[in-house]
């Protein structure tokens, strides 16, 4: 059994955008006398976009109409078609998802690039998406490393370090390359906390200044020496604290940094830097690359070239977001697909406990309601403790007595494990439930407490789902 | 020909050229010496650690490694019996122990009979193929796969006729897989097909069952599809993996083809509640299909 989906990832950052497909290939790898084991075997980018400035109708808003004919056109292009596609994600990363009509945009492209296809954002998930699509986690992994990937794009810089191709913690600072842009040989544009760090060393810089060269390469030094501190190459100064986006957290010490890879815009300028006009993208993007090839804290570690480098995070988008379900699940058919829910995750504490459990999901329902109100939500747990006949029939009877208020909602009840007894689990809740209530229940993902998941519509003669996991929230590092 | 007094005189001959009497004699000497430094035995408090409880993924025993992390790395991904090391040319005793001992669980599992109390309390009647005895069963398969005159009597006396789907148990070469797994395969089975609305015959127990059984099984009850439950023969890994054989419409001298194999339930493979309702799902394929076996694309 071999079957093939089309993925597309669309990435809105804050100075390019740009679109891939991409075909995921699903096999069955458990031979027929055992259980199904269903997984995606292969990842292959079918088509790349060309990569375009994001079109803004200000410094605050991002103009969505244009970005939607680039969208289309690349549609054309391809000749793919909304329908044709099983999974993917939108995304507006970096500065540009500060915006104040972000959400807007998202909701409108959403609904042109697929049924399926799904809008998010948030930098620590650009720094997962970044540093897969660079290939990072698999360099990691075959070489049995802590590599770290830093994507250096436009508004921000996003790290995620991997230890033997395990995630370990993501953080994403405000340095990038269209922090300053030029004009006309004049400075046109300042990010705040790039003048504050350049005026920390004594440099002046001004909006209207004309843009000196040498000057704003010692301000790109200083900002490389940052970027070095992030992944602690070098001992973290006063101020570097104050760089992290959305006052985000640093990455922990430990696991030591390794090896780095760069991903991103400006790693792209790295690689072909050349002695051309070094202000032909009205930024300082080429300096910085200057800036950070020189850095001798950077030139002391091993480096690795990434696979991807200004595409890396639309390609992260479009190949890495997807994962398929256990091979053994239950689902309502005709309640498929479903997006962007909530889910909220039991802690294995309260897993063990029906006390805790009946309040746990008390208060994780309400978390996700508003007024008395139900919303659609799922309900997870690792479903580690569980496993036996009996005590699944028990953990059923607890979810249905937690979950009423989402029974007596027109939401289909949707429970998430990862341990293997989605089906088991799935065909207690039909039993107790007389089918009078659609039920989702799937297993093999591993989700926390805030994220968003989608569920697709079932592939591999309906053995698995596709599910996207959106993590939004762990800002840092992952437990 | 040499005769029995040629041989002796032969072999006298030998011992004395060996001189052996001198050596028992220095042997003895030996002995007493041990034993007068034995003279105080102590005994110590305690258990020795049950060999059978190391998770051989975790264990490591390769004295001065190149590499220690790598090769634990790679043991994660199976539990063989790696990276165990060695004392000279030999296995070292630990590991030489829980070889000896997952070998004799084995052995076990497929002398030992399933406990009669367990099989009453699941619910089962009881019946038994051709075979007499476990010895009868081990050395003629052929016997283990025809049911007695008074199992075909009991069967067609206790279960409903024609059901839509005929479930039953069988010790086959491990007991010790029935005993681990019927508890949560049988009633997940029975959940999932009443969930599909499904309706399940009579269970019941066959002892020193081969897997054939079942075809004669398929043609006295007459149900559509047929599923025994039976445990694998044992490996050194696990001596407690089932396996469920599932065949629509059986009839004895059928093609072996024609059977829908669900292996390696066991808590470590496909967990036992979980496969129960896979086999669930895979039994309503079958009816919806009238099909199994390779007839039947899952």
């Amino acid at each position: 059994m071999k079957e093939q989906i089309l993925s597309v990832g669309i990435d809105i950052g804050t100075s390019t955008t740009q679109l891939i497909f991409s075909r995921l290939t699903i096999v069955n790898l458990a031979s027929s006398y055992t259980v199904p084991r269903i997984s995606i075997v292969n990842k292959e980018v079918i088509y790349k976009s060309a990569i375009y400035f994001t079109p803004l109708k200000s410094q605050t808003e991002i103009d969505g109409d244009r970005i939607g004919e680039i969208i289309r056109q690349e549609y054309q292009k391809a000749g793919m078609k909304p329908e044709d596609l099983q999974t993917g994600a939108v995304i507006i990363t970096g500065e540009t998802a500060r915006k104040t009509n972000a959400n807007t945009v998202l909701q409108t492209l959403s609904g042109m690039a697929g049924e399926f296809v799904v809008a998010t954002a948030g930098p620590d998930l650009e720094s997962v998406l970044s540093a897969r699509g660079a290939g990072a986690d698999k360099i990691s992994e075959e070489k049995r490393q802590t590599v770290a990937n830093i994507d250096i794009g436009g508004g921000t810089s996003n790290i995620a370090s991997f230890r033997k191709g395990n995630l370990q913690g993501t953080s994403c600072l405000d340095i990038g390359g269209r922090l300053i842009k030029i004009e006309n040989g004049k400075i046109s544009y300042i990010y705040p906390k790039i003048r504050e760090l350049a005026q920390r060393h004594g440099i002046r810089i001004c909006e209207g200044d004309p843009a000196d060269g040498k000057v704003l390469y010692r301000v790109c030094e200083y900002m490389a020496q940052q970027l070095a501190m992030a992944v602690y190459l070098q001992e973290p100064d006063d101020f570097h604290k104050s760089l992290y986006t959305n006052d985000g957290r640093p990455l922990k010490r430990e696991p030591a940094i390794e090896a780095v890879t760069f991903s991103g815009g400006v790693a792209e300028c790295m690689r072909n830097g050349g002695e051309a006009d070094i202000f032909r993208f009205g930024d300082v993007g080429v300096l910085l690359a200057r800036a950070v090839l020189a850095d001798s804290a950077f030139q002391k570690i091993q480096q690795y070239q990434a696979a991807e480098t200004i595409r890396a995070t639309v390609v992260g988008a479009g190949t890495h977001t997807t994962n398929v379900s256990g091979s053994t699940i239950s689902y309502a058919r005709d309640k498929l697909p479903v997006k962007n829910i909530p889910v909220f995750r039991f802690t294995e504490e309260e897993e063990q406990d029906k006390k805790a459990f009946l309040e746990a999901a008390e208060r994780g329902i309400s978390l996700y309601g508003s007024e008395g109100a139900v919303e659609q939500m799922a309900l997870a747990f690792s479903g580690k403790y569980h496993t036996g006949f009996r005590q699944i029939q028990e953990l059923a009877s607890w979810i249905l007595e937690g979950a009423d208020k989402i029974l007596k909602s027109p939401y289909p009840l949707i429970v998430v494990i990862e341990n293997d007894i989605g089906k088991v689990l799935g065909n207690a809740l039909n039993v107790m439930l007389e089918r009078k209530k659609a039920v989702i229940c799937i297993d093999g993902i591993h989700t926390q407490n805030g994220d968003y998941i989608d569920i697709g519509e079932p592939v591999a003669e309906g053995h698995v789902v596709p599910v996207v996991t959106k993590t939004l929230i762990f800002n840092g590092t992952v437990e | 020909m040499v005769n029995e007094n040629d041989l002796r005189t032969i072999i006298a001959q030998v011992l004395s050229e060996m001189n052996l009497d001198k050596g028992s004699q220095a042997a003895d000497a030996a002995l007493g010496s041990c034993q007068s430094c034995a003279k105080e035995p102590v005994i110590e408090e305690g258990c020795i650690p049950d060999v059978t409880e190391v998770d051989i993924r975790e264990q490591y025993l390769v004295e001065n490694p190149a590499n220690k992390e790598a090769f634990y790395d790679l043991k994660q991904y199976a539990p063989c019996r790696l990276g165990i090391g060695k004392a000279g040319g030999r296995y070292k005793t630990d590991p030489s122990l829980q070889f000896r001992a997952a070998h004799s669980a084995a052995q076990d599992a497929v002398f030992s009979d399933v406990d009669q109390k367990f099989i009453d309390d699941m619910g089962l009647f009881s019946v038994q193929t051709q075979c007499g005895d476990k010895d009868t069963y081990l050395t003629r398969p052929d016997l283990g796969r025809k049911l007695s005159e008074e199992a075909v009597k009991t069967i067609k006396e206790k279960c409903q006729t024609h059901p839509q789907v005929q479930v039953y148990v069988s010790d086959g070469l491990s007991s010790a897989a029935v005993a681990a797994n019927i508890g949560d395969v049988l009633p997940a089975i029975e959940q999932g097909l009443k969930s599909y609305g499904i309706q399940m015959g009579t269970p019941f127990f066959v002892k020193y069952g081969r897997v054939g059984a079942m075809d004669e099984i398929s043609e006295i009850t007459g149900a559509d599809v047929t599923c025994v439950l039976i445990g694998e023969r044992p490996g050194l890994i696990t001596a407690e993996s089932m396996s469920a054989y599932i065949a629509y419409k059986a009839t004895v001298g059928m093609p072996e083809a024609r059977r829908t194999v669900v292996s390696n339930i066991h808590k470590a493979g496909t967990i036992p509640a979980e496969a129960g309702a896979h086999i669930a799902d895979v039994i309503k394929k079958i009816l919806d299909n009238k099909a199994s076996g390779t007839d039947l694309k899952l």
